[in-house]
């Protein structure tokens, strides 16, 4: 599916959108009006280049448009595997990057994530995770690692990685580990305008607190977490 | 003065429980779940793998030159300080706390290669919720203080969080990056990064490196009473900013024209040449003080 195929089915209405560098940025016309569009295509490694595009933007809409919403389009393998990427602290690039989502937020702009084919690790954590609600496309692979790579790392046999992952969302790669974590909010059968507008509504009166632990008790993936949580604020202070 | 050797406390060989004893003042230490009032991972059990009753990381209140801080040390020696379910949640819980009761500050004992893979998707998530949490604190006004030099470094996902923090001290022996120079030559080849070169790494994460390109505030020893010093010497200064756009667009100049300056470049000897440093090839030679010195008197 071409970024022209996701744009079209997403905003019928009309969209300008520039892609640079696998660097989506521009806007698009909704039922809820206006809003801002940006994220990666053709499974951006995110690097700094890519990074600080993002922010760029997402600082220009904070300034330019206060309040337009961000709607971000997440295909990302992960983050640039390279020794001068490393050498600039791209780490350092990607927390600037999540800090600018997390102003916007805190400046009245509403945030939305859909992952459209990948979200790996890295690349996820700086901009799509840390939108007020993340979404995937049915087909989205959503990881940290696949499993067979897991395997040579933690030196446990591939065959019993996959038996628990059949029972686990702990660990097995996909979209519905992440819904039944709390990390994602819902799983799209196709691309869907309406779908989108409504999503937006929901977002716009979004309590903004992090509430992904609670949701990951609530649909019983994530069991221990919010507990943890609990325990550490309530726990009698010294 | 220099203290003498005898009485050095190297924090790179210390245990998380170690370096906080000797961070905080005497006698403050009180751990919130304690190991008694905790359970080691299922996930680990699942897979047969040995857990520990803290998970890896210790949270505490405590106290630095009499003012009230909030603690969070990672153990690096228990699954390279790697982060899964009970760990991230220990860390979220003790930031989220933080921003209710604001105590002085949160200092954050880093030493984590990353997501615990044995957990990835719940360490992943765990994460991000840290950074949330990380930015929330600050928010509220308390300032997050994140002290790498640690064995397993600051890698990974945990590099991310430690570059959300107000500041970084780091030591020498600190290491500070997104993906571990053994990732790196497996998928892009030894060329790229032979991760057996052990002064190579350092030139590229270590603690010398960051402090001279300004991405961390603070290069100490390594010597916990020096991480004390600096974290004391450090807050005495500081006062944390509100989040606001001047400061991210600052930020984001100061970004654009590094890349822009340094993009070609593969080794920090390169990159410390072109900022002013007249013998590059001494820099991994120079004790702390001397590195600080060089440091202040470079064109800014």
């Amino acid at each position: 599916m071409s970024l022209n195929d996701i744009l079209d089915s997403l905003f019928p209405a009309g969209h300008a959108v520039n892609v640079e560098n696998k660097v989506i940025s521009g806007e698009a016309t909704t039922a809820k009006g206006t809003v801002a569009v940006l994220g990666t295509t053709d499974a951006a490694a995110i690097d700094h280049a890519m990074a600080l595009a993002l922010s760029g933007f997402i600082l220009d809409t904070i300034e330019q448009h206060p309040g337009r919403p961000l709607v971000f389009l997440v295909d990302t393998s992960g983050q640039a595997l390279s020794r001068s990427q490393e050498l600039l602290c791209l780490n350092g690039s990607l927390a600037h990057l999540a800090s600018c989502v997390d102003l916007a937020r805190r400046q009245g702009h509403a945030s939305l994530s859909l992952v459209t084919a990948n979200a790996v690790s890295g690349g996820f954590l700086s901009f799509g995770l840390m939108a007020d609600r993340a979404y995937a496309l049915a087909d989205a692979q959503v990881r940290v690692m696949d499993l067979r790579a897991m395997a040579r790392v933690t030196k446990i046999a591939h065959e019993r990685l996959v038996e628990l992952a059949a029972t686990s969302p702990i660990f097995a790669p996909g979209a519905e580990s992440y819904v039944r974590m709390g990390a994602i909010e819902a799983i799209w059968p196709a691309l869907s305008a309406e779908r989108l507008v409504s999503a937006l509504e929901e977002v716009v009166i979004l309590d903004k607190q992090d509430i992904r632990q609670q949701l990951g008790l609530l649909r019983q993936g994530r069991l221990l977490a919010n507990d943890v949580v609990r325990a550490v604020l309530d726990a009698a202070a010294g | 003065m220099i203290p003498s050797l005898a009485a050095r406390h190297s924090w790179f060989e210390a245990t998380a429980r170690a370096r906080l004893a000797g961070l905080l003042d005497a006698g403050s230490f009180t751990e919130i779940l304690p190991p008694a009032d905790s359970q080691p991972s299922p996930h680990l059990a699942l897979l047969d793998l040995p857990g520990a009753f803290d998970d890896g990381v210790v949270v505490c209140h405590g106290q630095l030159e009499k003012k009230p801080i909030f603690a969070i040390a990672q153990e690096g020696q228990f699954m390279g300080g790697a982060v899964g379910e009970i760990h991230g949640a220990k860390i979220v819980g003790m930031l989220r706390r933080a921003a209710q009761e604001k105590p002085a500050a949160v200092l954050f004992l880093i030493d984590s290669g990353g997501v615990r893979l044995h957990e990835a998707n719940a360490g992943l998530i765990a994460i991000s919720e840290i950074m949330r949490a990380v930015l929330d604190a600050r928010a509220a006004g308390v300032p997050v203080i994140a002290l790498v030099g640690g064995s397993c470094g600051a890698f990974g996902g945990m590099g991310i969080v430690a570059k959300l923090c107000s500041a970084i001290i780091i030591s020498e022996e600190g290491r500070l990056a997104l993906s571990g120079p053994e990732v790196i030559e497996t998928v892009a080849g030894v060329e790229e990064f032979d991760s057996k070169d052990r002064a190579l790494v350092w030139r590229v994460t270590g603690g010398k490196h960051r402090y001279l390109m300004g991405d961390c505030a603070m290069l100490v020893e390594d010597d916990i009473a020096a991480f004390r010093r600096g974290a004391t010497e450090f807050l005495a200064s500081w006062t944390e900013p509100a989040p606001s756009v001047a400061h991210l667009r600052a930020g984001q100049q100061a970004l654009e024209h590094r890349l822009a300056a340094y993009a070609s470049y593969r080794d920090g000897l390169q990159v410390w040449a072109a900022l002013g440093v007249a013998e590059p090839e001494s820099v991994p030679l120079l004790d702390r003080d001397s590195l600080v010195a060089l440091k202040e008197g470079l064109p800014t």
